[in-house]
């Protein structure tokens, strides 16, 4: 039976953009072009090599995220990925990671899987925690923050490399895996890929297809709410301190200004 | 717009497809090429391992149809890709160009057998092709070519050696046109000679100016076998699929030196933003930003040039004019550019800390290949006055 993988990749804003927040104290995503998460480029890049190494796999990628967020998908699309799923709902605005896991689970299940995978952390939220939640949700194994990941025999393993040892991870499918940014680099879609990602199947499907009500989702839905944002101050030029004697002593009463020391 | 320092060049592109083939192409050029183009170019390294990248990304058959692996894509849009690769480095697009034309002498003239068999690699990217034309004694007159080839039974050994070969000694093929009859353009033939073949070896790449990374290298055939089925078109024809490859290679170096001549205008706009002089930025005084003014327009007209050339090409039309004087205006357009970028940046731009002199280095070697521009202008002249008299 074909192996199936589902890819959750997120659109972010990118982040070399000036990025601000809106009105709302949620991220400004018109301000800044959009683009699939970098780190998810690399749980798209190990689902291709492992579907290549299965005989028979079918990889699904899955986003959550505003009209643009197809992007994300056409770019998984353009490396290999063979069909896409794009939740799109106004009703999603403001969205945290709590609901964010429910929908990508309600559509896990809606698509049907054998592994997910995910990346590490997204890019704009980074909060690396979405995996796991997902994997809770869905009620199956997760195997986290992976630097090599391998399927057989309806296993996966993988090695975890910690600060103070590598671990040697293993867990019976159906499972949620996430992969870092050591799993090996990302492929660039070719240009047949590009043409071809054009007329692969996007599915589009709202809170209602997935039997989602508006409330468990959204800013109203968020556990915790963001009360205030300030602008990072800019950088100024700096304090130069001339040493004529006193330097020393100048530098300390800068640091302590500060409260560095 | 006003705009702050260099900005992506705006191009008219006919499709979305082809939008995003640029896009493509700027994403790996800035990622994969840029960050080793200075130290690879002093050191004189081939980047075998950027054509790989690029070769499996679809970059290396982008003019051929689909049907034998290429990209179908008209000569409008593969010579804005190599513009694009020749601006982050030359040795890139011009590595991309020769092997295009490599590829052209089979894929135009091939029989229906060859292309099956050799096209689908050779366009595929996973293969990379050389072009044998020059030799130490015939270089502006080609057409006096003595590599030999000699009929031994369904076989050919070809016997000579070639020189100034862009990629002699990493190529995976060579296109390589010897002598298979009389004196004179009608005696000569082409063959596609693979890159491990016996006998076939190249000597040290040669210790050039500028295009460093690029090895060019004489290729000796000592004793060379290679069956009739690797003769592509008919005895006597190479020559004329020699100067048919050659009109669209010239489109490619025309490219190619407009995509130099970009890469020094940008370095010396960044440059003269960030420098001050009699406590002004240099890029406010009048006398530099006419000479700004200046390059830019003449990169324009240049690049107007080769795609006006390359659109004739497209509809099937003739263009073997209008693809020497692309090729003459926009290498003469990347000398002069290179030199004033070098100018603008004053002592700065002398020295390798900055890649303007490269790019100087670089501009000078386009105005001598795929016909010199001497023999543009020859070319030119013979379109527009008829051959020069015998007497
Ligand atoms: C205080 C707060 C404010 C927020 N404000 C906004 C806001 O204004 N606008 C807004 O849109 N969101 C907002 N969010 C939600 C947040 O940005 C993410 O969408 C969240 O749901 C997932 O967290 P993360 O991106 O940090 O995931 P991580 O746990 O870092 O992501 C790990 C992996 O999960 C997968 N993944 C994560 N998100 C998605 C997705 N959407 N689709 C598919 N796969 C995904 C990817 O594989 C990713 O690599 C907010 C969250 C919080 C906590
Ligand atoms: C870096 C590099 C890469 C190259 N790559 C390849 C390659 O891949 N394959 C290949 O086959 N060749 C290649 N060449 C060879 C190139 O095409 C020749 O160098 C070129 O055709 C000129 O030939 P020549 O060097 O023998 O110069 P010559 O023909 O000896 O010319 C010397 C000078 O005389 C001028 N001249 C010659 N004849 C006339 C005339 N009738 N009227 C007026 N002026 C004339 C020329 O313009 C030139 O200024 C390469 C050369 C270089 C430098």
């Amino acid at each position: 039976m074909s192996l199936r993988i589902v890819v959750c990749v997120k659109y972010v804003p990118d982040a070399t953009g000036d990025r601000h927040f809106a009105e709302d104290l949620t991220t400004d995503r018109d301000a800044v072009d959009g683009l699939l998460s970098e780190l998810d480029e690399y749980a798209v890049e190990q689902a291709l090599q492992i579907a290549d190494a299965a005989d028979d796999a079918e990889i699904t990628v899955l986003t959550v995220g505003p009209e643009d967020a197809k992007d994300a998908l056409r770019k998984a699309l353009s490396m290999g990925a063979d069909k896409g799923v794009h939740v799109e709902d106004d009703d999603l605005h403001g969205t945290d990671v709590v609901g964010t896991s429910l929908v990508l689970a309600k559509a896990v299940e809606h698509v049907g899987y054998d592994l997910v995978l995910c990346g590490m952390a997204s890019t704009d939220g980074t909060m690396g925690v979405l995996p796991a939640i997902l994997a809770e949700r869905l009620g199956v194994p997760q195997v986290t923050l992976l630097s090599e990941v391998a399927v057989a025999d309806g296993t996966v393993t993988g090695r975890r490399d910690g600060d103070a040892a590598s671990e040697q991870l293993q867990a019976q499918l159906p499972a949620v895996v996430s992969v870092t940014d050591q799993s090996g680099e990302a492929r660039y879609p070719s240009f047949k890929g590009i043409m071809a990602a054009k007329k692969k199947p996007v599915e589009s499907l709202d809170l209602s297809d997935l039997g989602i009500d508006a409330d468990e989702v959204g800013l109203g839905g968020a556990w915790t709410k963001v009360e205030d944002a300030a602008k990072r101050p800019e950088r100024t030029a700096g304090t130069i301190v001339k040493d004529e004697g006193e330097g020393g002593k100048q530098l300390a009463e800068f640091l302590v200004s500060q409260k560095f020391i | 717009m006003p705009a702050d320092g260099p900005q992506p060049v705006e191009r008219h592109l006919p499709t979305e497809e082809a939008r995003d083939l640029l896009g493509l192409t700027r994403d790996i050029a800035a990622r994969e090429i840029r960050p080793r183009t200075a130290e690879e170019e002093d050191a004189g390294r081939f980047p075998r391992e950027v054509f790989t990248t690029i070769g499996a990304a679809g970059l290396l058959g982008l003019p051929y149809p689909a049907e034998y692996g290429g990209g179908e894509q008209p000569y409008e849009v593969y010579l804005q890709v190599l513009e694009e690769l020749a601006a982050i480095r030359l040795t890139v697009g011009l590595g991309v160009s020769v092997h295009t034309l490599a590829c052209h002498a089979l894929a135009e003239f091939g029989t229906k057998e060859q292309r099956a068999e050799h096209l689908d690699a050779m366009l595929g990217g996973e293969l990379l092709g050389a072009y044998c034309l020059s030799e130490p004694s015939a270089g502006s007159d080609a057409a006096s070519l003595r590599t030999r080839a000699t009929r031994d039974g369904d076989h050919w050994v070809i016997e000579g050696t070639k020189a100034w070969i862009t990629h002699g000694g990493v190529a995976d093929f060579y296109t390589v046109l010897a002598r298979t009859g009389a004196d004179g353009p009608r005696g000569i033939t082409a063959f596609l000679v693979p890159g491990d073949a016996e006998g076939l070896s190249a000597a040290a790449p040669e210790r050039k100016m500028g295009l460093k990374g690029s090895p060019t290298a004489q290729v000796h055939f000592d004793g060379v076998r290679v069956p009739d089925t690797r003769r592509v078109g008919e005895e006597g024809q190479g020559f004329s699929i020699a100067l048919s490859a050659l009109d669209s290679g010239r489109l490619g170096i025309a490219a190619c030196a407009t995509g130099v001549a970009q890469g020094a205008l940008d370095e010396a706009l960044r440059f003269l933003a960030e420098r001050r002089q009699f406590g002004r930025p240099l890029v406010d005084f009048q006398g530099l930003r006419f000479m700004l003014a200046d390059m830019a327009t003449a990169i324009e007209a240049g690049r107007a040039l080769y795609l006006a050339a390359a659109r004739l090409r497209d509809a099937g039309q003739p263009f073997g004019k209008q693809a020497a004087m692309a090729k003459l205006l926009c290498t003469d357009t990347a000398m002069k550019v290179t030199t004033d970028a070098v100018q603008l940046m004053g002592g700065y731009g002398y020295t390798a800390d900055f890649p303007a002199e490269r790019y100087m280095r670089e501009a000078k070697v386009l105005q001598i290949v795929e016909g010199t521009n001497q023999i543009q202008r020859m070319v030119i002249a013979r379109h527009i006055a008829g051959p020069e008299s015998r007497d």
